[in-house]
C-alpha cells in the first residue's frame, strides 16, 4: 500500500466519507419516513415552507404578495438551477485559470 | 433561513433594513476599496461570491428533520475578506433569489441580509480569529467558521420570526417552533458545508497562496508547512 495518496488527499477523502455517509442516512431515513408517512402527505418539504405554513397557522395572512413567483416548480428548478450554473461557471473558471498560469510556469 | 415576502409585518421590515443598512453601506465602502487598491484580490473575491450563489442554490435534504434546506456558503468569503464585505455578497444572491425565485422577499430582504450576511458571518469571523488566536489547524478553523456561519443564520432566522409572529403561546414556545424548523434541519447540512469548504481552501492555498498571504490568512512559512502535509 502506498500512504503517500492517504497523505495527499485525506482532506478528499475525509469529504468522500462525509457525502457517503449524509446519503446513506438519507437512504436510511427516507425509507423511514416513506414507511410511516400518511398517503398523500408530502415528504422532504422545504424548512423556509414550513416556517411560512407555520407563521399561516396563527392566522396570518401575508401583507404583500411577490412581483413575480415561478408558474410552477418546474420553472423554479430551472432557475435555481441557472444560479447553481453560474457560481459553478465562475468557480471553474478561475481555478481553471489559476492552474493554466502554475503550467505555463512551470513548462517555462 | 429566507422569510418569504409578507411574512414579516411591516413594522419588522423596516426594523430589520435599518438595522442591516449599516453594514451594507461600509460593505459597499469597503468592497470598492479592496476592488481598487488590491485588484489582484479581485479573482478570489469572484470565487468566494460564487460560492454563495452556487451553495445557497442547492436545496438539500437533511436526514435529522425529514426536510430540505440550502447552505448559505458565506464561510469562505467570511474568511478571506471578512464579515462586512461578506454582507454585500449574500445581498446580492439575495435580491437575485427574490426577484426571480420569489424565494425570499424585497420586503423582507433587511431581515434576511441580517441572518445570512451579517449575523452568521460575523459570529463565523469570531470563532475564526480565536481559532487563529490558539493556533488552530488552518483546515479544522475553516470548517468550524463554515459550520457556525452556516448554523447561526438560521437561528437568527428564528429568532427574527419569533419576535415579529409569535404562535400562540409566547416567544419561548414560537422560539423553539422556527428553531425545530430551521435550525435542526441544517445541523447535517452545516457539517457537509463546513467539509466541502475546508476542501475547496486547499485547492485556493494550492493556486494562489500569493493572495492568501498577502490578505493576511496565511504566513508564507504556514503555506509552506501546509503545502508539506501534503506531499
Amino acid at each position: 500500500m502506498n500512504f503517500k495518496v492517504f497523505r495527499k488527499y485525506k482532506l478528499e477523502i475525509i469529504f468522500a466519507i462525509v457525502v457517503v455517509v449524509f446519503a446513506a442516512v438519507f437512504l436510511i431515513q427516507n425509507a423511514h419516513i416513506q414507511a410511516t408517512a400518511k398517503p398523500g402527505q408530502e415528504t422532504w418539504q422545504g424548512s423556509d415552507d414550513m416556517g411560512s405554513a407555520a407563521i399561516e397557522s396563527t392566522g396570518y395572512t401575508p401583507w404583500i404578495q411577490p412581483i413575480w413567483t415561478p408558474p410552477s416548480t418546474e420553472v423554479e428548478s430551472l432557475l435555481f438551477s441557472i444560479q447553481s450554473g453560474l457560481g459553478a461557471l465562475v468557480i471553474g473558471y478561475f481555478f481553471g485559470y489559476y492552474r493554466g498560469k502554475r503550467e505555463s510556469v512551470k513548462s517555462a | 433561513m429566507h422569510i418569504m415576502e409578507g411574512y414579516l409585518p411591516p413594522q419588522w421590515c423596516v426594523f430589520w433594513y435599518l438595522v442591516s443598512a449599516p453594514f451594507i453601506i461600509y460593505g459597499v465602502y469597503i468592497l470598492n476599496r479592496q476592488v481598487k487598491e488590491n485588484r489582484e484580490t479581485l479573482s478570489l473575491l469572484a470565487v468566494s461570491g460564487a460560492f454563495i450563489f452556487l451553495l445557497s442554490s442547492l436545496k438539500l435534504p437533511s436526514p435529522v428533520a425529514g426536510s430540505c434546506s440550502h447552505p448559505t456558503g458565506t464561510g469562505l468569503s467570511t474568511v478571506l475578506f471578512g464579515p462586512i464585505i461578506t454582507c454585500v455578497l449574500s445581498l446580492i444572491v439575495l435580491i437575485f433569489q427574490a426577484l426571480f425565485m420569489a424565494h425570499g422577499g424585497i420586503t423582507t430582504l433587511g431581515a434576511n441580509v441580517f441572518s445570512m450576511g451579517i449575523a452568521g458571518p460575523l459570529l463565523g469571523y469570531a470563532v475564526y480569529r480565536l481559532g487563529k488566536a490558539v493556533n488552530l489547524n488552518i483546515f479544522v478553523n475553516i470548517f468550524l467558521v463554515t459550520a457556525v456561519a452556516d448554523l447561526f443564520t438560521y437561528v437568527v432566522t428564528a429568532i427574527e420570526l419569533a419576535v415579529a409572529v409569535p404562535l400562540q403561546g409566547g416567544f419561548v414556545f414560537s422560539f423553539e417552533t422556527f428553531f425545530a424548523i430551521y435550525a435542526i434541519t441544517q445541523i447535517p447540512l452545516a457539517i457537509l458545508e463546513g467539509v466541502l469548504i475546508a476542501l475547496v481552501f486547499k485547492y485556493i492555498i494550492q493556486s494562489r497562496a500569493d493572495i492568501l498571504v498577502k490578505l493576511g490568512v496565511l504566513t508564507q512559512e504556514q503555506v509552506t508547512k501546509i503545502m508539506g502535509s501534503f506531499s
